[in-house]
């Protein structure tokens, strides 16, 4: 039972255990004011964690290991490297973060929920796959509502609860129905045995409906992204970068991998209500975002159109549609954490948090006003940045598998991005503060935020430029779904 | 033997008792107990659904064990985190919890 395929499998999971037991055992020995550096203890084991698999877990043929709860691929290697490097870099960006960058627990948190999200990409059972959601989902609770004495924080915390519990309690009803009508929770065993016909289309949308709940609140497509705005705003702003990326990409890989293994052959009732779905989420998102003067609220609403245009994908249910998912949330990873970084270097020195406050900023810090035109440029969508190719691929799939009126709609709603990210990179180079003395307002980045910042600039600029090698490695991890 | 429907639909009306006690009900508590009575009627479906099934297949039970383990977690962080917003403001209310409005 026991053999070497089994420990690679989770060698990435193991190895976040040790290094989270690690910080458990060092991180008391600390003083208060070295406490900080649990954030370079985090992201280092991150990145030796990675290098570890890269080297010692590589999956070869795609097999199932631990009876058939994990499937050990390199779909879910390649988000796994994602989830991983997203939370190296929210580690970084908690540093010198006032309310959450000395307390531990923040950062154990971080990795236990690291722990879900890479389960999730990986699991192969709906038994695994609800509790990789939950390991997920409830150390983001306690993230979310981190500061205790802040009233914003907590509400998040406490609506993100509320929503998240009920959305997963329907989700799990459909399991359960699954599991009713086919015998088995193994998703690669479910198609066969929907297959044979033992359950009528009505039954099968049904249940395709719950589960969709769950998951759409994951990603936070509408209708399901009433939380978003609120959660996003409230929680600390590292924690809202890490639940617009990782935890967004986490529930991508469920919904990619629950859609296309397991429920192929309903394909024709639920690719209609996805493209539907999608194009209704970007449409609702752009238009929300439009009236946003909240810089946070602004990533949030934004972030939700985000999820319909890398939805595309998905509806088209092709190897270049799910290659496209994979690129789409790869460049958006990088971007949007790039953006919140931003938004946390700057409220770290200035306490605001409105757009029109980020005016003179390209003379206040140039290099920080640069980094926010190419992060704001690239979740635009424009050359020479990632989100530009990444929306390519994802219209290229769609045009492909015949959804021209999706592809449309979702060109029309980037050029209504287009005009809302531009609006900040107005303030930020072309206004001026109301003294026009930015020389006496420097904008100062503490170390981990270089790092960090610079790190996923370029990540930005190189997926956006060298896109062969990472579209290669996505198209090998879609390869594994056929 | 009673038939295997008449659990599913005493799981589904549980489930839809949770569901609108979730949507309707004001008071924090109330939507968190909501939520344990829609995850008891998944426990409900599974228990039923292993029971006629194949019994030798531990699955459905192993599921059900699950289920409620991780429903405890969340019930607890939710009671925490209600307590939380509690100290801050004085209500469980949730209407009244909206500093943040879109």
């Amino acid at each position: 039972m026991i053999s070497s395929t089994m420990f690679a499998s989770i060698l990435p999971e193991i190895l976040i255990l040790v290094l989270a037991i690690l910080i458990f055992i060092v991180e008391p020995f600390w003083k208060d004011e070295k406490r900080r550096n649990v954030g370079w203890l985090t992201a280092g084991g991150l990145l030796a964690a990675m290098i570890l698999s890269f080297i010692f877990g590589q999956p070869g043929e795609p097999t199932a290991t631990l009876g058939g709860m994990v499937r050990f691929d390199w779909l879910g290697f390649f988000f796994k490297m994602l989830f991983m490097f997203a939370g190296a870099a929210t580690a970084l960006l908690f540093m010198d973060n006032e309310k959450i960058g000395r307390r531990g627990e923040a950062y154990l948190l971080l990795l236990a929920s690291l722990l879900g999200m890479n389960l999730m990409a990986a699991s192969a059972d709906l038994v695994m796959l609800y509790l990789a959601i939950e390991t997920t989902s409830i150390p983001l609770y306690i993230l979310s509502g981190f500061m205790l004495t802040d009233g914003k924080s907590t509400e998040a915390g406490f609506k993100y609860l509320l929503f998240g519990a009920m959305s997963s309690a329907i989700m799990l009803y459909g399991f359960s129905l699954v599991f009713g009508f086919t015998g088995t929770t193994s998703l690669y065993q479910l198609a066969g045995m929907l297959n044979a016909g033992s359950l009528s289309l009505t039954a099968a949308f049904g249940i395709l409906a719950l589960i969709l709940v769950g998951l759409g609140f994951k990603v936070s497509i509408v209708p399901f992204h009433f939380w978003a705005p609120d959660v996003y705003e409230g929680a600390p702003t590292p924690i809202s970068g890490f639940l617009s990326t990782a935890s967004k990409a986490a529930g991508f890989a469920v919904l990619v991998r629950l859609f296309f293994v397991a429920f192929p052959g309903y394909a024709a009732s639920w690719t209609l209500v996805l493209a539907i779905l999608s194009a209704v989420t970007m449409t609702v998102g752009n238009l929300l975002t439009l009236q946003q003067t909240n810089i946070k609220r602004l990533l949030a609403y934004s972030s939700i159109a985000h999820a319909g245009y890398a939805l595309i994908g998905v509806v088209a249910l092709t190897q270049l549609g799910a290659a496209s998912v994979i690129f789409y949330l790869a460049a958006y990873i990088a971007t949007n954490l790039l953006a919140f970084g931003i938004v946390m270097a700057f409220s770290r020195v200035t306490g605001l948090e409105e757009i029109k406050d980020y005016a003179g900023l390209s003379r206040r810090s140039p290099w920080l006003g640069l980094m926010m035109l190419a992060a704001f440029l690239s979740l635009a969508g424009m050359p020479p940045f990632g989100g530009f190719v990444a929306k390519v691929f994802v219209f290229a799939a769609g045009v492909q598998a015949g959804y021209v009126w999706l592809v449309i709609v979702g060109i029309i709603n980037s050029i209504i991005g287009v005009y809302y990210y531009l609006n900040v990179l107005k303030f930020v180079y072309l206004y001026r503060m109301p003294n026009e003395d930015e020389e006496n307002h420097p904008v100062p980045l503490t170390r981990p935020y270089v790092i960090a910042l610079a790190v996923l600039a370029l990540g930005v600029i190189l997926i956006g430029t060298v896109f062969a090698p990472w579209f290669g490695w996505s198209d090998a991890a879609a390869l594994n779904l056929f | 033997m009673v038939p295997l429907s008449w659990y599913l639909i005493f799981a589904a009306a549980l489930f839809s008792i949770g569901l609108f006690g979730v949507l309707s009900r004001r008071n924090a508590i109330a939507i968190l107990l909501g939520v344990e009575l829609m995850l008891n009627s998944v426990n409900i479906n599974l228990a039923a659904f292993w029971r006629y099934g194949n019994v030798m297949d531990m699955t459905g039970q192993v599921f059900a064990i699950i289920v409620f383990a991780v429903a405890a977690a969340e019930v607890a962080v939710g009671l925490a985190l209600v307590i939380s917003v509690y100290r801050r403001r004085n209500t469980v209310v949730a209407d009244e919890i909206d500093m943040m409005k879109w």
